[in-house]
């Protein structure tokens, strides 16, 4: 036991192991264009059809391939082809089945054909559901319960094959997420627009209720009228009326290929028990592949051998250059050869790391922002001495996302469009201070919102122009939160003098719905109750769990709330239906969560909804910002600020909060790496002989005593 | 021996129906089906026919103990209870209501979890065992005052404290072992140093006092003064003698704990990054996904049933005089 002590030890702290005893990767890995990484929670899943979130995105976006992607260095966003040869071809049809051309009023339009073309030649990577033998059988579709007894990943398999992607792989695609089995979040949603979609999807519940659990069925015998493949590389989409932001959806992982052959793999008897399953074990064109799949420990990504190849962009916008983003520019991507991306729960280890160089990027916890970030006198963030010093870069962005304090409509005092109940909103709007709630709470991490809209969508207004009249006031080339007497003298119009309520006599009192009350809730709850003191209004904070506070939202119970929304997509209208009443969350379940309605704000958003991005467009939209404004529903909170680190050997990036198939642009210099590994990681010996010193100083009076006492006598 | 053993085990047929059912009535108490459903489909966009679907398909849909439109027993047996507890008296733990199987994630988490928790334990025991020895050899002395008094300090500091300390000194600080992280084979040996190190040394306090308690206890009694009348060697009296006497109250801490070792540590594992079954739990609890929170405590209680049963066996072992009927 204790030899084999010593040879685990010795073989753990060898010299060979380059001196670095904490690296936590395998030496043979040095040197390796190898871009490590971290992620806080394991993906549920990475089937392409059910994946939603940022976290599982990390991965699958780079394996599976939509027809369309993001321009990575361009702004405002843009969507260029990824699989598909061009943008797809739009047509519009009446309904009488006539095509109407591109000018045709919303209403006369009936469907909408999008005709995708995808390039001829792009390949799937290595797969044994894909393995043929000469006999140009599938090696793997009839597995015995002796050889599914053998395998426990997806890597025993030996062989593996590949075949050319088809159109028919997209249609395949749309028909799972059809599949109520396959729960799709986004099912709901194209169900009101692929035509034939929902129908599609009563059947496939028909034919599997009809099957045992588990046995596969082929989507291909099933017809989805609104989808078809026109031949081998080209298919079309046919949706209902006419709705624009159905391309940014093609640029989802919902809408990348899927072979049947893999499904038929997976759904053989024994796989699923082994967690072999198409929602673990992904198959894709993208440039990488998940070669180890361990989500409690480890995944990593090597580039996929049948990759078609892809250049980085030749343009972007003007800094870049000078920020050295182009530099790579016409270079075959990907340019890192393997990606690591380590489960790291807490933040402090995280960021440990992070500093000790063994993780290329990091964001920024609240623990660790002092120590990387200072604030100069004109409020720009920087990166404190420490991090300059160790080639840290920061790169910030404005996320495409809100949160907000919303007010519920439904509320007798606080909803509704009647006079009273608006300057209430207003003036709570202005005693709110959200320039405060940022510097305290996200350590400036975020900029105040002036309206729905976030920067860098289409219909957001920077500067002057873009403020929020209600709310403030231009002062000094910047927006100034209007003063408190603005508040109270509406308050007072509101019939609320002073927080006292003058058809009752009473203080008005309200509640505030929140989640969580534990001790790093208490000081953010605290600032909320005193923000409406500074009014005179009682605020009560009625603390829950999210399941609760959910349920009090669905069922309009709720008074004053802090929600938040990410962009699905680049477009207005995916900030704007969180105000559009028929979406409201009490009476239809919508995503309108204040259940905030205005007929001409709902007349407006019927309009904007279906446009392309046009000056009249932009026109229809300041005005529906201008409504909401001055009703009020939401008091606009904030768009937060993302931060982001990355070690001076890591290059190409630009933040881009829409495109998730970022990896293959990132470019890693291994040796810098390793020489700065070395310089900051030496292991510092003297504590262990300071330890063991002390417990031998410490232990001879114990011998001392010892002996003494075994020399003497009794008497 | 085995009517025993048998009928304990009988015994705790009860026992797990009544921590099934106390698991399940304080999970649904705080979760819905609903709330697990949009937890597993996501807050966003998310229509009330896909909640139903995702139900219905995961078995929520039907009544929670009782079926009143059933009949017979399936007033019983018609309901989610009895439909999600019952297979667990098979080990069928099932899948997770993410999809995957729950007890191929117990097979291949178990092993980081003993990994750390068995040489934290041996080397624990025989850490706390010399100290303790040591202390309660030099009773009434300045070495007994102080050792007791840096035992009291050592378990006053919180777990969460070693933990961060460690991580601190021992990695940040003087780059001797990894912060976090794990691997396979001979590869873990690195990263197990710290956490070892760490659950030993968190454990210095408690343990040593409680065997001082426990020596000095066997210390006085007649046997020992009798073994020193003879004129044996301190030594001799204590390793022979004392500690050989001891061995029952120590059995009855460390027996019991041996089959829990495999349910991991929910913090430790957390901030090492170790794949465990400790952390496994956490994560079921935070996803309300109830397939792992429910396999997960009954796989707890029979472990520490299985404990129980053990340690009345070890005492057989070491004390000839007690007998189980």
């Amino acid at each position: 036991m204790h030899r084999l002590a010593v040879l685990l030890f010795c073989v753990s702290f060898s010299p060979a192991s380059l001196g670095l005893w904490n690296n936590p990767y395998p030496d043979s890995q040095t040197n390796e264009n190898i871009l490590y990484s971290s992620f806080s929670e394991r993906p549920k899943h990475l089937d392409p059809v059910r994946s939603y979130s940022a976290g599982e995105y990390a991965f699958i976006a780079q394996i599976y391939e939509p027809p369309l992607q993001y321009h990575y260095l361009r702004r405002p966003y843009t969507l260029v082809p990824l699989t598909a040869v061009n943008m797809p071809r739009v047509t519009y049809i009446g309904a009488d089945g006539s095509r109407l051309p591109h000018d045709t009023p919303v209403i006369d339009i009936a469907f909408s054909d999008y005709e995708i073309q995808i390039q001829p030649g792009i390949r799937y990577q290595p797969h044994p559901a894909l393995a043929k033998n000469v006999q140009d059988q599938f090696l793997y579709h009839s597995l015995s319960t002796e050889q599914v007894n053998q395998v426990h990943e997806l890597s025993d398999f030996k062989e593996t094959g590949a075949r050319e992607l088809v159109a028919a792989d997209y249609a395949y695609q749309i028909k799972r997420m059809a599949n109520p089995r396959l729960h799709s979040p986004i099912a709901g949603v194209m169900a009101q627009y692929i035509v034939g979609f929902a129908e599609l999807g009563e059947q496939i519940e028909t034919a599997l209720s009809e099957l045992e659990d588990g046995v596969f069925l082929d989507l291909r015998q099933f017809r989805l009228a609104g989808v078809s493949v026109v031949d081998r590389y080209t298919y079309q989409i046919r949706i209902r009326g006419k709705y624009p932001q159905f391309l940014y959806w093609q640029a989802m992982p919902f809408f990348a290929p899927i072979p049947w052959e893999v499904e038929r793999f997976y759904a053989q008897p024994g796989l699923k028990e082994k967690n072999i399953t198409l929602d673990w074990y992904p198959i894709g064109t993208g440039p990488f592949m998940l070669t180890e799949n361990n989500p409690n420990l480890r995944m990593v990504m090597a580039r996929n051998p049948n990759f078609h190849g892809e250049h980085y962009p030749v343009a972007g916008e003007e800094a870049d250059h000078s920020k050295g983003l182009l530099a790579d520019k016409r270079k075959p991507m990907p340019f890192v050869d393997r990606a690591v991306y380590s489960l790291e729960k807490e933040s402090i280890p995280r960021w440990n790391k992070f500093l000790q160089g063994f993780y290329d990027n990091s964001g920024i916890a609240s623990d660790s922002f002092d120590q990387a970030i200072q604030f100069n006198p004109q409020g720009e963030a920087a990166l404190t001495a420490e991090m300059s010093d160790r080639g840290i870069r920061l790169s910030t962005a404005v996320a495409t996302s809100i949160y907000y304090m919303g007010f519920n409509y439904l509320h007798p005092v606080l909803g509704g469009n009647g006079e009273r109940a608006r300057k209430l909103r207003q003036a709570i709007s202005i005693a709110v201070d959200f320039e405060e709630f940022i510097s305290i709470f996200r350590n400036g991490r975020g900029v105040a919102a002036q309206g729905p809209i976030p920067p860098g969508i289409f219909g957001h207004h920077p500067g002057q122009s873009g403020i929020n009249p209600y709310v403030y006031d231009w002062v000094d080339g910047r927006p100034q939160r209007k003063p408190l007497g603005i508040a109270k003298k509406l308050l007072r119009e509101a019939g609320y003098p002073d927080g006292i309520d003058n058809r009752t006599g009473k203080s008005l009192v309200l509640h505030f719905e929140a989640i969580g009350a534990g001790p790093d809730e208490k000081a953010r709850l605290n600032w909320i109750r005193k923000q409406f003191k500074k009014l005179g209004i009682q605020l009560i904070v009625r603390a829950t769990d999210y399941n609760r506070f959910r349920e009090k939202m669905l069922k309009g119970k709720s008074e004053i709330f802090l929600w938040g929304w990410n962009a699905d997509y680049p477009d207005p209208e995916n900030f704007l239906f969180l105000l559009y009443g028929p979406n409201s969350k009490a009476k239809k379940n919508g995503e309108n969560a204040s259940n905030y309605t205005n007929p001409e704000f709902d007349r407006l958003f019927e309009q904007i909804k279906n446009m392309e991005n046009n000056a009249k467009r932009k026109r229809l939209l300041d005005q529906m910002v201008t409504i909401a404004r001055r009703d009020a529903p939401w008091m606009w909170g904030f768009h937060p600020k993302d931060f982001s680190l990355y070690h001076t050997w890591v290059r190409n990036t630009k933040p881009n909060l829409m495109a998730n198939n970022t990896l293959k642009y990132v470019h890693i210099d291994p040796k810098l790496r390793t020489t700065r590994r070395q310089d900051w990681n030496q292991p510092t010996l003297w504590p262990l002989g300071l330890i063991g010193g002390l417990l031998g100083i410490s232990i001879i009076p114990a011998i001392i005593s010892f002996r003494r006492r075994e020399k003497s006598t009794a008497l | 021996m085995i009517a025993y053993i048998v009928r304990r085990l009988l015994y705790a047929m009860p026992i797990l129906i009544g921590v099934n059912l106390l698991t399940f009535v304080l999970f649904f108490v705080v979760n819905t089906p609903d709330d697990i459903a949009r937890s597993q489909l996501g807050d966003r966009r998310v229509t009330v026919q896909a909640i139903d679907t995702w139900k219905r398909s995961h078995g929520y849909h039907k009544p929670m103990i009782y079926n009143g439109n059933a009949q017979g027993f399936g007033k019983l047996t018609d309901t989610v209870f009895f439909q999600k507890s019952l297979r667990l008296f098979a080990f069928d733990f099932g899948r997770s209501d993410s999809g995957r199987d729950i007890g191929y994630d117990i097979g291949q988490r178990m092993w980081p979890s003993l990994a750390i928790a068995v040489p934290t334990l041996v080397v624990g025991i025989l850490v706390n065992i010399t100290f303790g020895l040591l202390i309660a050899f030099f009773r009434g002395t300045y070495i007994d005052f102080w050792g007791v008094v840096t035992c009291v300090i050592l378990l006053s500091v919180s777990s969460l404290f070693y933990i961060i300390g460690g991580q601190y000194l021992l990695s940040k600080l003087f780059h001797l072992v990894p912060i976090s992280g794990y691997d396979t084979g001979v590869n873990a040996f690195k990263f197990l140093l710290l956490p070892v190190v760490v659950g030993v040394v968190s454990g210095i306090g408690s343990g040593t006092r409680w065997y001082r308690t426990l020596f000095l206890e066997e210390i006085g009694k007649d046997y020992v003064r009798t073994a020193r009348a003879k004129g044996l060697s301190e030594q001799r009296v204590l390793f022979r003698h004392v500690l050989r006497n001891a061995l029952i109250p120590l059995l009855t801490g460390i027996v019991v704990v041996l089959p829990l070792l495999f349910m991991g540590s929910l913090i430790v594992e957390s901030f090492f990054g170790v794949p465990g079954l400790g952390s496994y739990t956490i994560d079921g609890i935070q996803r309300q996904d109830f397939a792992i929170v429910r396999s997960m405590v009954f796989l707890g209680s029979v472990l520490y049933i299985i404990g129980l049963l053990l340690t009345d066996i070890s005492y057989t072992l070491v004390d000839p005089r007690v007998r189980l009927q």
